[in-house]
């Protein structure tokens, strides 16, 4: 009998040998890596083990991870985290995306779902309560988000319908599905759910891709997995929710103001690739979007109450019919301000755009600003695009984001992600990689979310992504080794909302954790050494890397260097990233986890945390 | 005697959330089990959310149906399953406009809203959280409650043509 919060069995699918076989992993390892992120890096290491560095991420032989956690469904705000080896790091991402399927797959009695290999047709996965089965996916391969996820959710209830009609209505599934960017392998392109939702960061949109999978849909009529003291979960349940309900700004913005008050008020904002981080558009003013286009002001994921989505759409106009969530904060700055763009139709539009193709709306549109500063400062032409790109037309950066997805013209190396299209960008026009990778905003290949750190006023500084083992992931910041060990690599381990969790004191949350699981666990454990676990060994795949790239520490540690450039206007005006606290705070750092000062875990580390067979490969980096 | 009471449903305001369906789920069955859930939330296209639970017709279509009398209306106007007499046929399913009972996935027994004896579950937690997507209230004669029983994704189909417009005629099949 598995703990608490468990379904207690994963699903291990061979894809090229059509093979489904279901696995449990242990006591042990579950109460040392909980689930989702942690449990994908540890079940990543296991398979592969030191050959890391020679696999390609986007190779048959490359694992990828659709895996809840414990907590999943049952604390509020329900997630699937998406994990493997990083075809953009090299390390590993525990990405995650708000959906029903992650609490279906639970209900039909599974925890995660670890593909192998290549199918030789397009497929989607189908869990039930009956098991698992590999579907023809033919008819969906290269359609958008929203035609996919149209259909899907039509024929699957109609085929479940079918093979039980007396039970009552079938209620559509849970999925998660690729886009046209995944098909193609852009590289960071992500896997959506419910037409707006990412799981983002890490780029497993194309190792969805590279499998054939289009999508993981799950319907289960079973209860939640049954927890070690349900009385307390229950009682804990409510007063999670009593919390929530207690955020009204995030209930009633969501973060759909930021896209004007981090500029303003911050000057943390992307513009024009970084140029800027200061604007004061008052076009891009929250009650724009707001008052002409939002449709619906409380939407929410499973089992939440901070319900920070609402629903936009394009009702008139040349984008009539683009439908789309706020956009986030993240979309407004990356498919708005990022572009030059302040116009609240033209920023849905794209946002929506971003999310029919299946491009992850902060990575990719990364890669497409960078593309055209390259071509502001006169490195790429106008035939490397087809046109003359212009900041602020929302055309052109329609154009741009297809051709990334269809992989035509620029557009072709725009899709290896920004870091890597630096250096072919370079190659192709006989120039040293550092007079492309100065405009790359990046860390460890990653783009960096739309927080900068020059102002010092927004919640991202110094090392938030210098240290960070998911790069420039702005879930997932790094502070000092301990306080940040309990917040993204909890909650994606766990498998809920960041957004259900912070307002919640973490001695609540904690207390519900152990409520689920029956773990020992606590606050100070998890800060100690789960998270310093997890952590170390995401470390210390990221800096095994390869096959085409390796992290050089330090050098790599760092921030992109236009973060080191002044803010050119705005309040903060002068202000920079201050590199002496960068060095001074990412020692520390290492310190505190217990890294060498190239960031390298030390032995005793590695045999603290239970990690001992980390210490080959670790030895031959330090 | 109860006064009988109705559950209000405005399909606009409801969230999604589905915490209607865990608490209950929590109060019939003891653990969160949407599907086993008497109120289910359907969503054929993100952002377009209908709670479907029982309509309480005035004929009352499925208790008539019943062949071996499982089925009873109480004081406050719920239908009332008797477990032990339901023999799973499934005909209070298909009698019913809307299709609401479902048969448990657990024991296969009818399964309607029974209204908490007075004091719905689902209703607390929607109106705690500011939705109001559910509400009692003591309707007068003039309601016809049974236009409310209708297939959901039909509902839901008239629901994404006032949000989204002409393009709400696109995104149910």
């Amino acid at each position: 009998m598995s703990p608490g919060g468990y379904a207690g069995k994963w699903l291990e699918i061979d894809l090229s040998k059509d093979r489904i076989e279901e696995v449990e992993y242990s006591d042990k390892m579950l109460r040392q890596y909980f689930g989702g992120r942690g449990l994908a890096a540890k079940v990543l290491w296991d398979k592969i083990g030191d050959k890391w560095a020679e696999l390609d991420p986007l190779a048959p032989e490359s694992p990828l991870m659709v895996y809840t956690g414990p907590m999943t469904g049952i604390y509020p705000g329900s997630r699937i985290c998406v994990s493997g080896k990083s075809p953009i790091s090299m390390g590993t991402v525990g990405s995650t995306a708000a959906t029903e399927m992650a609490n279906e797959m639970k209900s039909a009695g599974y925890d995660g779902v670890t593909f192998l290999g290549k199918s030789d047709k397009p497929v989607y996965l189908l869990i039930t309560d009956e098991g698992a089965e590999l579907v023809d996916a033919s008819h969906l391969w290269g359609l958008d988000g929203e035609t996919t996820l149209i259909k899907l959710n039509k024929e699957v209830t109609d085929e479940l319908t079918k093979r039980k009609p007396n039970v009552g209505l079938w209620r559509e599934p849970g999925s998660i599905y690729i886009g046209p960017a995944g098909e193609n392998l852009v590289r960071n392109a992500c896997v959506m759910s419910k037409v707006c939702h990412a799981a983002g960061y890490g780029g497993y949109g194309s190792l969805m891709g590279s499998k054939n999978l289009k999508a993981v849909v799950a319907k289960g009529n079973g209860p939640l997995p049954k927890v070690d003291a349900p009385e307390s979960a229950k009682l804990l349940w409510r007063q999670t929710h009593e919390y929530l309900i207690g955020l009204s700004g995030m209930r009633r913005m969501g973060t759909g103001y930021a896209g004007y008050a981090v500029g303003a008020d911050t000057s943390s904002e992307p513009i024009r690739n970084w140029q800027e981080e200061w604007h004061d558009e008052k076009s891009f003013g929250g009650p724009m979007f707001e008052t002409r286009f939002w449709v619906k002001k409380k939407w929410a994921d499973f089992n939440c109450t901070t319900n920070c989505m609402k629903v936009s759409c394009i009702k008139s106009g040349k984008w009539k019919g683009d439908i789309t969530d706020m956009p986030d904060y993240e979309l407004q700055a990356y498919c708005g301000t990022n572009f030059g763009i302040f116009d609240p139709a033209d920023n849905i539009h794209l946002s929506t755009l971003c999310d029919q193709l299946g491009h992850s709306g902060i990575n990719g549109p990364n890669s497409a600003a960078f593309g055209v500063e390259l071509h502001q400062r006169g490195i790429l032409s106008d035939e490397d695009f087809g046109f003359a790109p212009e900041w602020g037309n929302a055309d052109h950066f329609d154009k741009i984001l297809k051709m990334m997805a269809y992989r035509e013209k620029i557009g072709d190396i725009l899709a290896e992600g920004t870091y890597r299209a630096a250096f072919l960008i370079a190659e192709m026009k006989g120039l040293k990689p550092e007079e492309t990778l100065k405009y790359a905003v990046h860390v460890k290949g990653i783009e960096i979310g739309a927080h900068g750190t020059r102002s010092d006023k927004d919640y991202t500084h110094d090392i938030s992504y210098a240290a960070n083992v998911q790069g420039g992931d702005h879930t997932s910041t790094t502070q000092d080794g301990y306080n940040d060990m309990s917040g993204a690599p909890f909650t994606d381990s766990a498998v809920f909302c960041n957004f259900t969790y912070y307002g919640v004191p973490q001695s609540l949350v904690f207390d519900f954790a152990k409520a689920i699981t029956g773990f020992p666990i606590n606050l100070h454990q998890w800060r100690s050494e789960t998270g310093p676990r997890i952590i170390t060994l995401q470390r210390a795949l990221l800096m095994m890397g390869g096959p085409d790239l390796k992290w050089i520490p330090l050098k790599d540690d760092d921030n992109p260097p236009r973060f080191y450039e002044p803010l050119p206007s705005g309040p903060y005006k002068g202000k920079t990233t201050d590199r002496e606290l960068v060095d001074t705070k990412l020692q520390a750092y290492f310190d505190t986890v217990g890294w060498d000062s190239n960031g390298i875990p030390t032995k005793e580390t590695l045999k603290k945390l239970d990690l001992a067979d980390l210490e080959k490969s670790m030895a031959k980096l330090r | 005697m109860a006064k009988p009471i109705w559950i209000s449903r405005d399909y606009e305001a409801c969230s999604g959330c589905r915490r209607c369906e865990l608490a209950c789920s929590i109060h019939h069955d003891g653990w969160m089990w949407p599907e086993a859930s008497r109120v289910r939330v359907f969503m054929p296209f993100p952002g377009v959310e209908v709670p479907h639970l029982c309509a309480q017709c005035r004929d009352y279509p499925c208790v008539s149906v019943c062949p071996v009398d499982a089925l009873s209306v109480d004081d406050l106007g719920a239908v009332i399953v008797d477990r032990e007499a339901c023999n799973s046929c499934s005909l209070c399913i298909k009698a019913c406009p809307g299709q609401v009972p479902i048969l448990h996935p657990g024991d296969n027994k009818a399964a309607i809203c029974d209204l908490c004896g007075g004091d719905p579950k689902c209703v607390d937690v929607c109106v705690e959280a500011g939705y109001d997507a559910l509400t009692i209230v003591n309707e007068g004669p003039s309601i016809h409650r049974k236009l409310y029983s209708r297939h959901p994704v039909e509902t839901a189909k008239d629901i994404a043509v006032k949000m989204f417009g002409e393009k709400g005629e696109e995104v149910i099949l």
